[in-house]
C-alpha cells in the first residue's frame, strides 16, 4: 500500500473539467513534483487534497485511511501541511504568531484553561515556542521573528509560510509553487530546504513547480498534467523527454 | 528608549513585559481605587459607565477586532443581559447567581446566532446582526409577561451577602471596575494562547487557517459565545446602574455606539477599547458644559477683545441658542467619526503612540514612520 | 380579494421606494465597493430639497424637482469630495464608518434647519384615484411603480450598455488596473455619488405623498433599504428593486393579515431566512477566492 494515493480523482466545474480521473501514489520518503502548462490542474489537484474543493469523483488515501470525506480542518491534523501559491500568511500578525498557528494541530489546552492561563497553558506554549524556535534555526528566520508579516518582502514570505507548515510538524508537505516569485539565489535555497526536508525532518513531499531546474534537482518522480490529465509519470529525465509533455511545452 | 533583552520564552509570554509596566499600571490602579473617595458622585457616574461601555467594547474587540466578524447586534446582547437579570432578580435570585445566568444565556444565544453566521461575510454579516437585533427588540417590546414590554422594568440595587449595594456607591464602582479588568486579562490571556491566535488567523485568511488545523466554523462560533457573554454580563452592570430598563434603549443606535467605541480608540487594541469608552462617555458632560459655561465664557472672550457689552450679551445669547439646539450631539457625532477616520485611523491609542514615539526618538521621529499604506483593495467580492 | 389586491398595491408602491434607495447601495456598491450608510439620509435630504423648492418657494412640482435631483447630485460629489475621496483606497471598514459619520451628521443638521416636524409635499398625483371596476388604486403609488420601473430600466441600461458603466463595473473589480488602463477612476466614483444622490432624491420626492418627510425618515427607510440590496444580492440593480418590492410587499402584508407587531420584524425575518439558505442573497454571485 502507497503512503498517499489518489484514485481517480476528478473535479469538474460545470463542462469544464479541472482534474479529469488523476490517479498517482506517493511513497514515504519520497519528493513527488506535478509540472504541466497554466490551468493543468496542478493547484486544483492540492486544493482536493486539502478540501478546498469537493471532488466531481474519486478517492484519496493517506496511511490507509480515506480521506475524501474528512472535514478541510482535519487534513491538517492527520499531519498534511500545505503552502500555497499566491501567500496566504496573516498578514495583521507578527511572524511568530503566524509560525504558532502552525502549531494549532498540536494545542489541547480549554477555552476555559487558556482564560485563566492555567500552568497548562503555559507550559504548552513554552513547548509551542520551542518547536517553533526550531523551524526558525532550520529556515534562517531568526531577524524576522517580532516582524509583521505585512511589512516583509515577497521571498521572506515565501520562506515564513513554507516554516508556518513545518511547525504542524506534517509527515506529508504540499507545496505550490515554492519557487514563485522568487530570485535565483533564494530559488537555489529553498531546494537546499527541500531536499533538507526529507533528510532531516523525515516529511515526505509533494510539490507542485514550474522551475525545471528546481523540479531536476530535488525530484525522485514527476508527474506531467495537461488539461486535467496525466500526460506521463517518471524520473524527471523521462519525463521531459516524453513526446506528449514536449507537445504540451511547444504547442506542437 | 528601552531595549529589552530576552532570555526566556517566558519573556514572550508574561503579561507585563518588562518593570516599568508594574509602576504605570500600578500607579493606575491606586488611582483608580482612590478615586470613589476623591471625585463627586456625578464624575464617578460617568467612571461606571466608562467601565460598562470598555467592557462592551473588549468584547466586541474580540469579534470584530481580532476574530474579523463585523457586529451591528451588541445593544442586543446587552439587552438580553440585562433582560435576564431583572427578569431573575425579580425571582429572588441572589446576584452572583442571575450574574453568572445572564453571562451564560447571552452567551450562548451568541452561540446561536454564530451559526448562521458561519456562511456570512462583510456586509451580509452586517446586515444579519442588525436583523437580530431588530427582532430581539421586537421580542423585548411584545413578550410582556416576561419583559413587560413597553413599561419596561425596574431593577433593584445589587444586593451583596445580604447587603445593598447602591447604584451610585463606591461598591458598585469596583465591583464594575473589577468586571472591566477581569475581562481585559481574560482577553490578554486568550490572546496569547491558541485560540486568541486562531481568531486572528482566521480574520486574517480562513483558507490558511483551516489548512493549519483550525476548524473555522467552531472557532467563530466560540468568539461570537466569548463575546455575547462578556457584553451580557455588562448588561447586568447596565441595567443595575440605569436601575430601569425598557427595549427602546436598545437600539440600533447604541450598537453604532460600541462601534464609535472600538473606532475611536483605535481598532486592534484593548487600550483603545478603555479609550473610546472614555471619549464617549465624556460626549454627554461635553455638551452639557457647551450648553451651560460656553456661552458666557465666549461672551467674556468678546468682551475682552472690545466688544461693548450689548455686543457681548448678543454674542451670548447667540452661543447660546446654537449650543441648545437639538441635533447638536448627532452632529458632533457625526463630525468626530468622519474626522477620526479621516485623520487617525488609529484612534486615540496610535495618536498615543505616535506621541510617545516622538518623544522616545526624539529629535530622530519622522512622519512617515505612521504613514498609511494606500491598499486599493481588489474586490471583496472574490472572497 | 379586493383587500389583497389593495395591501398588494401599496405594498409594491412602498418596495418601490426602498428600491430605489437600496439602488443607491447598489451604485455606489457597485462601482466603489462602498456600502453608503448614509443613502438613505441622502434620500431625506433630497425630500427636504424638493419641499423647499416646492412647498416653501412655490414652484412648480416638475421644476422643484428637477432642481432638488440636480441641488442633491452636486451635494452627493461635495460628499464623495470632502469625506469619500481621502480614504479612497483605504479599507473597507474606515469607509463604512465614515458614511455613517456623515450619516449622523445630514440627519442633525438637517433637523436644525428644518426641524423635527413633519412635512408633506403637494404632487399631481396626491389626489387622483384609478378604478378597475370594485378596485380603488390611488395614483401616487401608482406613479411610484412607474418612476421606478423607468429608473431601473435606465440605469440598467446605463451600466450594462455604456461606456461609463463599464468603467464604473471596472473600477469596482479592481481599482488600481482600471486606473492603470486609463479610467478616471476618481471622476468615475465622483459620478457614481452624484447619480446615487440623484436617485435618492427621487425616491424622497416619490416617497413624500406616502409617508411624511421628516429628518429621520432617511434613517428609518435607510434601515428597510439595506435589507432590501441585501436581499437582491448587493450589487445587482434588478436584485435590489425585487428586494425592495419583496420587503415592501412582505411588510405591508404583515401588517394586514399578522397581529400587531410583526410588521416590522418580518422583513427581517425573511430576510434572514433568505441568507440562511443563499448566504449571497437572490441575485448575488457567489465567488471563490483563488489560493
Amino acid at each position: 500500500m502507497s503512503y498517499f494515493r489518489a484514485e481517480s480523482l476528478s473535479l469538474h466545474f460545470g463542462g469544464l473539467k479541472a482534474v479529469d480521473a488523476v490517479s498517482f501514489a506517493v511513497e514515504k520518503g519520497e519528493i513527488l513534483s506535478i509540472i504541466g502548462p497554466n490551468g493543468a490542474g496542478k493547484s486544483s489537484i492540492f486544493n482536493l487534497i486539502s478540501r478546498i474543493y469537493r471532488p466531481t469523483s474519486g478517492r484519496i488515501f493517506f496511511e490507509d485511511q480515506d480521506i475524501t470525506e474528512q472535514p478541510p480542518y482535519d487534513i491538517a491534523r492527520l499531519g498534511i501541511a500545505r503552502t500555497f501559491q499566491n501567500i496566504e500568511l496573516f498578514e495583521n500578525a507578527s511572524v511568530l504568531s503566524n509560525l504558532l498557528v502552525g502549531r494549532h494541530r498540536h494545542s489541547t489546552t480549554q477555552l476555559w484553561q487558556e482564560l485563566l492561563f492555567l500552568p497548562s497553558v503555559r507550559a504548552g506554549e513554552k513547548v509551542h515556542r520551542r518547536r517553533v524556535e526550531q523551524v526558525i534555526e532550520f529556515l534562517d528566520l531568526e531577524p524576522y521573528r517580532d516582524k509583521l508579516i505585512s511589512g516583509l518582502p515577497y521571498g521572506v514570505r515565501k520562506v515564513i509560510e513554507l516554516a508556518r507548515a513545518l511547525c504542524s510538524e506534517p509527515k506529508l508537505i504540499l507545496l505550490d509553487e515554492p519557487s514563485s516569485g522568487l530570485n535565483v539565489e533564494e530559488t537555489g535555497d529553498m531546494s537546499f530546504w527541500i531536499r533538507d526536508l526529507r533528510s532531516e525532518l523525515g516529511v515526505t513531499v509533494l510539490m507542485v513547480e514550474h522551475d525545471m531546474s528546481l523540479v531536476n534537482r530535488v525530484s525522485d518522480r514527476v508527474i506531467a498534467l495537461n488539461y486535467g490529465r496525466v500526460l506521463a509519470m517518471g524520473s524527471p529525465a523521462e519525463v521531459q523527454q516524453h513526446p506528449d509533455v514536449v507537445a504540451a511545452y511547444l504547442g506542437a | 528608549m528601552r531595549f529589552l533583552f530576552k532570555t526566556d520564552y517566558e519573556d514572550d509570554i508574561r503579561l507585563f513585559p518588562h518593570s516599568g509596566y508594574f509602576v504605570s499600571y500600578g500607579l493606575l490602579l491606586a488611582v483608580l481605587l482612590i478615586a470613589p473617595y476623591v471625585l463627586s458622585s456625578y464624575v464617578m457616574s460617568q467612571l461606571v459607565f466608562v467601565c460598562i461601555y470598555a467592557t462592551v467594547g473588549v468584547a466586541l474587540l474580540i469579534l470584530t477586532g481580532f476574530t474579523g466578524q463585523a457586529s451591528l447586534g451588541h445593544a442586543a446582547f446587552l439587552a438580553i443581559g440585562a433582560y435576564t437579570a431583572a427578569y431573575l432578580q425579580k425571582y429572588g435570585v441572589p446576584f452572583p447567581v442571575y450574574f453568572l445566568a445572564a453571562g451564560l444565556l447571552t452567551g450562548l444565544i451568541g452561540a446561536l446566532v454564530g451559526f448562521p453566521a458561519l456562511r456570512l461575510q462583510g456586509i451580509y454579516l452586517v446586515i444579519a446582526t442588525i436583523s437580530f437585533a431588530f427582532i430581539v427588540e421586537e421580542i423585548l417590546a411584545r413578550w410582556e409577561s416576561v419583559t413587560n414590554g413597553n413599561e419596561g422594568m425596574r431593577i433593584k440595587a445589587v444586593s451583596l451577602f445580604g447587603v445593598a449595594v447602591s447604584r451610585d456607591s463606591p461598591t458598585f464602582y469596583f465591583l464594575c471596575l473589577a468586571v472591566l479588568v477581569l475581562t481585559i486579562v481574560g482577553t490578554l490571556n486568550l490572546l496569547r494562547s491558541p485560540t486568541g491566535r486562531a481568531f486572528v488567523a482566521i480574520r486574517d485568511s480562513e483558507t490558511a487557517a483551516r489548512s493549519m488545523g483550525v476548524n473555522v466554523a467552531l472557532y467563530k462560533v466560540k468568539s461570537f459565545a466569548i463575546s455575547a457573554a462578556i457584553t451580557g454580563f455588562a448588561g447586568v452592570l447596565f441595567a443595575h446602574k440605569l436601575s430601569f430598563i425598557s427595549p427602546e434603549m436598545f437600539t440600533l443606535q447604541l450598537s453604532i455606539e460600541f462601534i464609535i467605541v472600538i473606532l475611536i480608540g483605535g481598532a486592534f487594541s484593548l487600550h483603545g477599547a478603555v479609550l473610546g469608552a472614555i471619549f464617549i462617555v465624556m460626549i454627554d458632560p461635553f455638551l452639557t458644559y457647551l450648553k451651560d459655561d460656553m456661552p458666557g465664557i465666549i461672551a467674556g472672550i468678546a468682551a475682552t477683545f472690545g466688544a461693548g457689552t450689548q455686543a457681548a450679551a448678543n454674542v451670548q445669547s447667540k452661543v447660546a441658542t446654537f449650543a441648545s439646539l437639538n441635533g447638536l450631539k448627532g452632529a458632533i457625532y457625526g463630525i468626530i467619526i468622519v474626522l477620526f477616520v479621516l485623520f487617525e485611523p488609529l484612534g486615540l491609542y496610535g495618536r498615543w503612540l505616535k506621541i510617545k514615539l516622538f518623544f522616545q526618538l526624539f529629535p530622530l521621529y519622522k512622519r512617515a514612520t505612521f504613514k498609511r499604506q494606500k491598499i486599493y483593495v481588489k474586490s471583496e467580492r472574490n472572497r | 380579494m379586493l383587500d389583497f389586491v389593495q395591501q398588494l398595491v401599496s405594498g409594491v408602491a412602498l418596495g418601490c421606494v426602498y428600491g430605489l434607495i437600496a439602488l443607491g447601495f447598489v451604485l455606489v456598491y457597485k462601482a466603489t465597493e462602498v456600502v453608503n450608510f448614509a443613502q438613505g439620509d441622502l434620500m431625506m435630504l433630497g425630500g427636504f430639497f424638493a419641499f423647499t423648492f416646492i412647498g416653501m418657494m412655490g414652484l412648480n412640482y416638475w421644476i422643484g424637482f428637477a432642481g432638488a435631483v440636480a441641488a442633491m447630485a452636486l451635494f452627493g460629489m461635495l460628499a464623495e469630495r470632502v469625506v469619500v475621496r481621502p480614504i479612497l483606497g483605504y479599507p473597507q471598514f474606515s469607509i463604512i464608518m465614515a458614511t455613517i459619520g456623515l450619516g449622523y451628521f445630514l440627519r442633525s443638521v438637517s433637523g436644525m434647519i428644518w426641524g423635527t416636524d413633519d412635512f408633506k409635499i403637494d404632487t399631481p398625483f396626491s389626489q387622483g384615484v384609478l378604478r378597475i371596476g370594485s378596485l380603488v388604486l390611488a395614483d401616487d403609488k401608482l406613479s411610484v411603480i412607474a418612476a421606478t420601473a423607468i429608473l431601473c430600466t435606465l440605469l440598467w441600461l446605463f451600466f450594462n450598455k455604456t461606456t461609463l458603466g463599464t468603467a464604473m463595473r471596472a473600477s469596482s473589480e479592481n481599482m488600481l488596473a482600471a486606473y492603470y488602463m486609463g479610467i478616471p477612476v476618481k471622476r468615475v466614483v465622483s459620478i457614481v455619488w452624484a447619480i446615487s444622490a440623484a436617485v435618492a432624491t427621487c425616491a424622497g420626492v416619490l416617497l413624500a405623498p406616502i409617508t411624511f418627510i421628516h429628518s429621520n425618515v432617511g434613517l428609518v427607510l435607510g434601515l428597510k433599504a439595506f435589507p432590501a440590496a441585501v436581499l437582491g444580492g448587493f450589487g445587482s440593480i434588478p436584485g435590489a428593486v425585487v428586494g425592495g418590492v419583496l420587503i415592501g410587499v412582505i411588510e405591508s402584508m404583515a401588517g394586514f393579515y399578522l397581529a400587531e407587531g410583526w410588521k416590522d420584524v418580518a422583513p427581517y425575518i425573511v430576510l434572514l431566512a433568505v441568507l440562511l439558505l443563499k448566504p449571497e442573497g437572490l441575485f448575488g454571485l457567489h465567488v471563490r477566492k483563488k489560493v
